[in-house]
C-alpha cells in the first residue's frame, strides 16, 4: 500500500481548494500540498456549465485556472481518486485506490451534491435525467441535445433558470416546474420574480409554479413524460433536476467533525477537529449580516473561505468576515445582482425593515434596498447593476446610511455621494489629500 | 502594487481622463475614430461626480482583490507585478466582479456582454489618464 505525506491536503478541486492553494503560495513556496478529487478533470468552473452548453465558450475555457496551474503552484494533484474516509487520530485520508495520504493540515472542500426529491418512478438508472452541476452532466447533456426537442426542468432557482435559458435558445421546448409560488423565491423579492418570469415568458419558456413532479412515466430506463401534482402530463426527451445542492458531507458522517446541515466551522474556518478546516458549499459558514452560520453555497464565499483557511493554516490570523448571500445573475438581457438578506415585503413588515425602492417596469429597472438600524441589510438590483460592489462594501463595513440615505437609489451612486469623512476614510489608501 | 491615485482637491471634473482612456483602448488610437467610428466607447476610469465633489477612480489593483475571488471563469487574476489582469477571452460577463468590487472600478460593456477595467495602459506602457490630466490630478504609483 502506497503512503504519502503532505503538509497540507485539500479534498476538493474547485473554488475553495484554489483559494487555499493560491493564498498559501502567495506566502509560502515550500510547504508540500496535495489536492484530492474524485473527478478526473483539471480544476474547472461549475458555474460555466451554462456558458459551455450555450456554445459561448469551448471546453478548454471551462478550466478555472491555466493547465500548468498545479505545476506552477508546485502541488500534487491526486485526481480521479475518491477520499473514502479520514483517520483523524493518525491524520490520514484513505482513498478508494487503497492509498493513504497523511496530512499536517487538512481542508475539506468537497462542495455540494444535487438534491433529488422523491418522485415515483425515479431511480439512478435513468439515462435521460441529469443534474446541472458537473462537467460530466454537461457532457452528457451535450450528447443528448441534438436528438432532443422537449425538456422538463425541475426547479426555478439560479441553476434551473440558467439551464432553461440555454435550452430554449438552443431551440428546445422548455418546461420549468417550481414548487414555490414564484421563481427564485429564496433569493429575490416578488417584484424581481415577476420581471424574471416575464423575461422567460417572452422567450417562450413555460413555467409552472406551485407544482412539483409527482411521477415519471418511463419506458425502461428512459423518462417519456412527467406528471405534475395537479395531474397535468408533460412529454419530454430529457429532464434536468435543479432543485438545489446539499453539502457533500458523507466523508465526515459519524466522525468527530461536527455537522449540522453543513460542516460547522468557526470564523477561522476550523472544524471541531484540530488541524481540520472546511470551506465552500460543504460548510456552514458565517454570514456577516446575521453574525450566524448558514449555508451560503456561492462561488465568492468558497474562494474566500479557502483563503481564510489557508491564512490560519499558516499560523497567521484571519477571520471569515465578508461572506453573505450574493449572486450576480443574468437571464436573457436581464441582469440581476443581490446581496445580503432577501427582505420581501412580508418580511419587511413583520421584522421591521425599511424598504427603499425604485421601479421602472418599462425599462426593466428595479432597485430595492432593505435597511434596519440604519444599515443596509439586503439589496436587489435589476437592469442597472453598475457599481453594486460599492453597496456591498458599505454593508461589509457596517456604515450607517443616515447621512446619505436619500442618495442610495441614485443610478450614479458613488463615493462622492457619501459625506466627506466616510468617503475619505473608505478611500484613505486610494487618494492623496491635503495638497491644498 | 501599481495603481493610479487621484488628488480630488485638484480634480475639476473635465472628464478628459475618460476621453483619453477610450482612445488608449481603441483600435485606431485616434480620438475621432475612437469615438465616432469604433464600437461604443467604455472608459475604464470613472469620474465619480456630485459637484462640487469630483474625482476619478478606476481599478485599484487591490492587494486582496475581491473581484478575483469572485470571478467564476478565471478571467481575473493577479499577475506577478501585482496588477489585477482581465483576460477578456475568458470573461463570460457574469458580472460577479461588479458585485464584488468595493470601488465600483469594473465597467460593464453590455454590447460585448463582458466587462472592461483599468489595465494601466499595458499596451502603451504608461497610464494615459495620468499623462493627459491637465491638472495633474492623477499620479501613477508604480508600487
Amino acid at each position: 500500500m502506497l503512503e504519502m505525506k503532505f503538509d497540507i491536503v485539500i479534498i476538493g478541486n474547485s473554488a475553495g481548494a484554489v483559494g487555499c492553494i493560491e493564498t498559501i503560495r502567495s506566502r509560502d513556496k515550500d510547504l508540500s500540498i496535495a489536492v484530492i478529487s474524485d473527478e478526473k478533470y483539471h480544476t474547472y468552473s461549475r458555474a460555466l456549465i451554462p456558458y459551455y452548453l450555450a456554445g459561448k465558450i469551448d471546453l478548454e475555457k471551462m478550466y478555472y485556472r491555466p493547465l500548468d496551474f498545479y505545476e506552477r503552484m508546485n502541488i500534487t494533484p491526486l485526481l480521479g481518486k475518491k477520499a473514502v474516509s479520514i483517520d483523524f487520530k493518525n491524520k490520514k485520508v484513505k482513498l478508494d485506490s487503497a492509498e493513504e495520504v497523511g496530512y499536517d493540515k487538512l481542508l475539506i472542500a468537497t462542495g455540494g451534491k444535487p438534491f433529488i426529491p422523491p418522485m415515483e418512478g425515479f431511480d439512478r438508472n435513468l439515462d435521460n435525467v441529469f443534474s446541472f452541476v458537473s462537467l460530466d452532466d454537461a457532457l452528457e447533456i451535450e450528447k443528448i441535445l441534438p436528438i432532443s426537442e422537449k425538456v422538463v426542468i425541475l426547479g426555478a432557482g439560479v441553476i434551473g433558470l440558467m439551464a432553461a435559458e440555454v435550452l430554449v435558445e438552443k431551440g428546445l421546448e422548455v418546461h420549468v416546474v417550481e414548487l414555490a409560488d414564484r421563481v427564485l423565491a429564496p433569493v429575490v423579492d416578488e417584484g424581481t420574480s415577476q420581471l424574471i418570469e416575464k423575461a422567460f415568458e417572452e422567450h417562450g419558456v413555460s413555467i409552472y409554479t406551485g407544482l412539483t413532479i409527482k411521477k415519471l412515466n418511463r419506458e425502461e430506463n428512459h423518462v417519456k413524460s412527467v406528471v405534475l401534482t395537479d395531474g397535468r402530463e408533460i412529454n419530454c426527451d430529457f429532464m434536468i433536476v435543479a432543485v438545489g445542492v446539499m453539502p457533500r458531507v458523507d466523508l465526515v458522517k459519524d466522525t468527530p467533525v461536527k455537522v449540522n446541515r453543513g460542516i460547522l466551522v468557526n470564523k477561522k474556518m476550523e472544524t471541531s477537529v484540530k488541524d481540520v478546516y472546511a470551506a465552500g458549499d460543504c460548510a456552514e459558514i458565517y454570514d456577516f449580516i446575521t453574525d450566524d452560520r448558514r449555508l451560503l453555497p456561492l462561488w465568492p464565499n468558497a474562494y474566500y473561505g479557502g483563503r481564510i483557511a489557508a491564512i490560519n493554516m499558516l499560523g497567521e490570523e484571519a477571520e471569515f468576515e465578508w461572506g453573505t448571500s450574493m449572486n450576480a445573475m443574468h437571464f436573457f438581457d436581464l441582469y440581476i445582482i443581490n446581496a445580503g438578506l432577501n427582505v420581501t415585503d412580508e418580511i419587511a413588515e413583520k421584522e421591521g425593515y425599511e424598504i427603499l425602492s425604485r421601479f421602472e417596469p418599462e425599462k426593466k429597472v428595479y432597485r430595492r434596498i432593505a435597511l434596519k438600524d440604519e444599515l443596509i441589510k439586503g439589496l436587489i438590483f435589476v437592469g442597472k447593476v453598475d457599481r453594486a460592489g460599492i453597496y456591498l462594501n458599505l454593508m461589509r463595513r457596517k456604515i450607517p446610511v443616515t447621512e446619505f440615505r436619500e442618495r442610495l437609489l441614485d443610478y450614479d451612486f458613488g463615493y462622492t455621494k457619501l459625506p466627506e469623512s466616510i468617503r475619505w476614510n473608505l478611500l484613505k489608501n486610494e487618494v492623496i489629500l491635503g495638497i491644498i | 502594487m501599481p495603481k493610479v491615485v487621484a488628488k480630488p482637491e485638484v480634480c475639476m471634473g473635465c472628464h478628459l481622463c475618460e476621453v483619453w482612456c477610450v482612445v488608449a483602448h481603441s483600435n485606431s488610437k485616434d480620438i475621432v475614430k475612437a469615438f465616432k467610428y469604433e464600437k461604443t466607447p467604455h472608459p475604464r476610469i470613472i469620474v465619480d461626480e456630485n459637484l462640487p465633489e469630483v474625482f476619478a477612480i478606476q481599478c485599484r489593483h487591490c492587494e486582496e482583490p475581491d473581484c478575483v475571488f469572485a470571478c467564476i471563469s478565471g478571467a481575473l487574476y493577479k499577475d506577478e507585478s501585482g496588477r489585477v489582469v482581465h483576460d477578456e477571452s475568458k470573461c463570460v460577463g457574469c458580472l460577479s466582479c461588479v458585485m464584488a468590487c468595493p470601488h465600483g472600478g469594473i465597467v460593464i460593456d453590455l454590447d460585448n456582454r463582458k466587462i472592461v477595467k483599468c489595465d494601466l495602459c499595458e499596451e502603451i506602457g504608461f497610464p494615459v489618464c495620468v499623462k493627459m490630466c491637465p491638472n495633474e490630478a492623477l499620479i501613477y504609483e508604480e508600487g
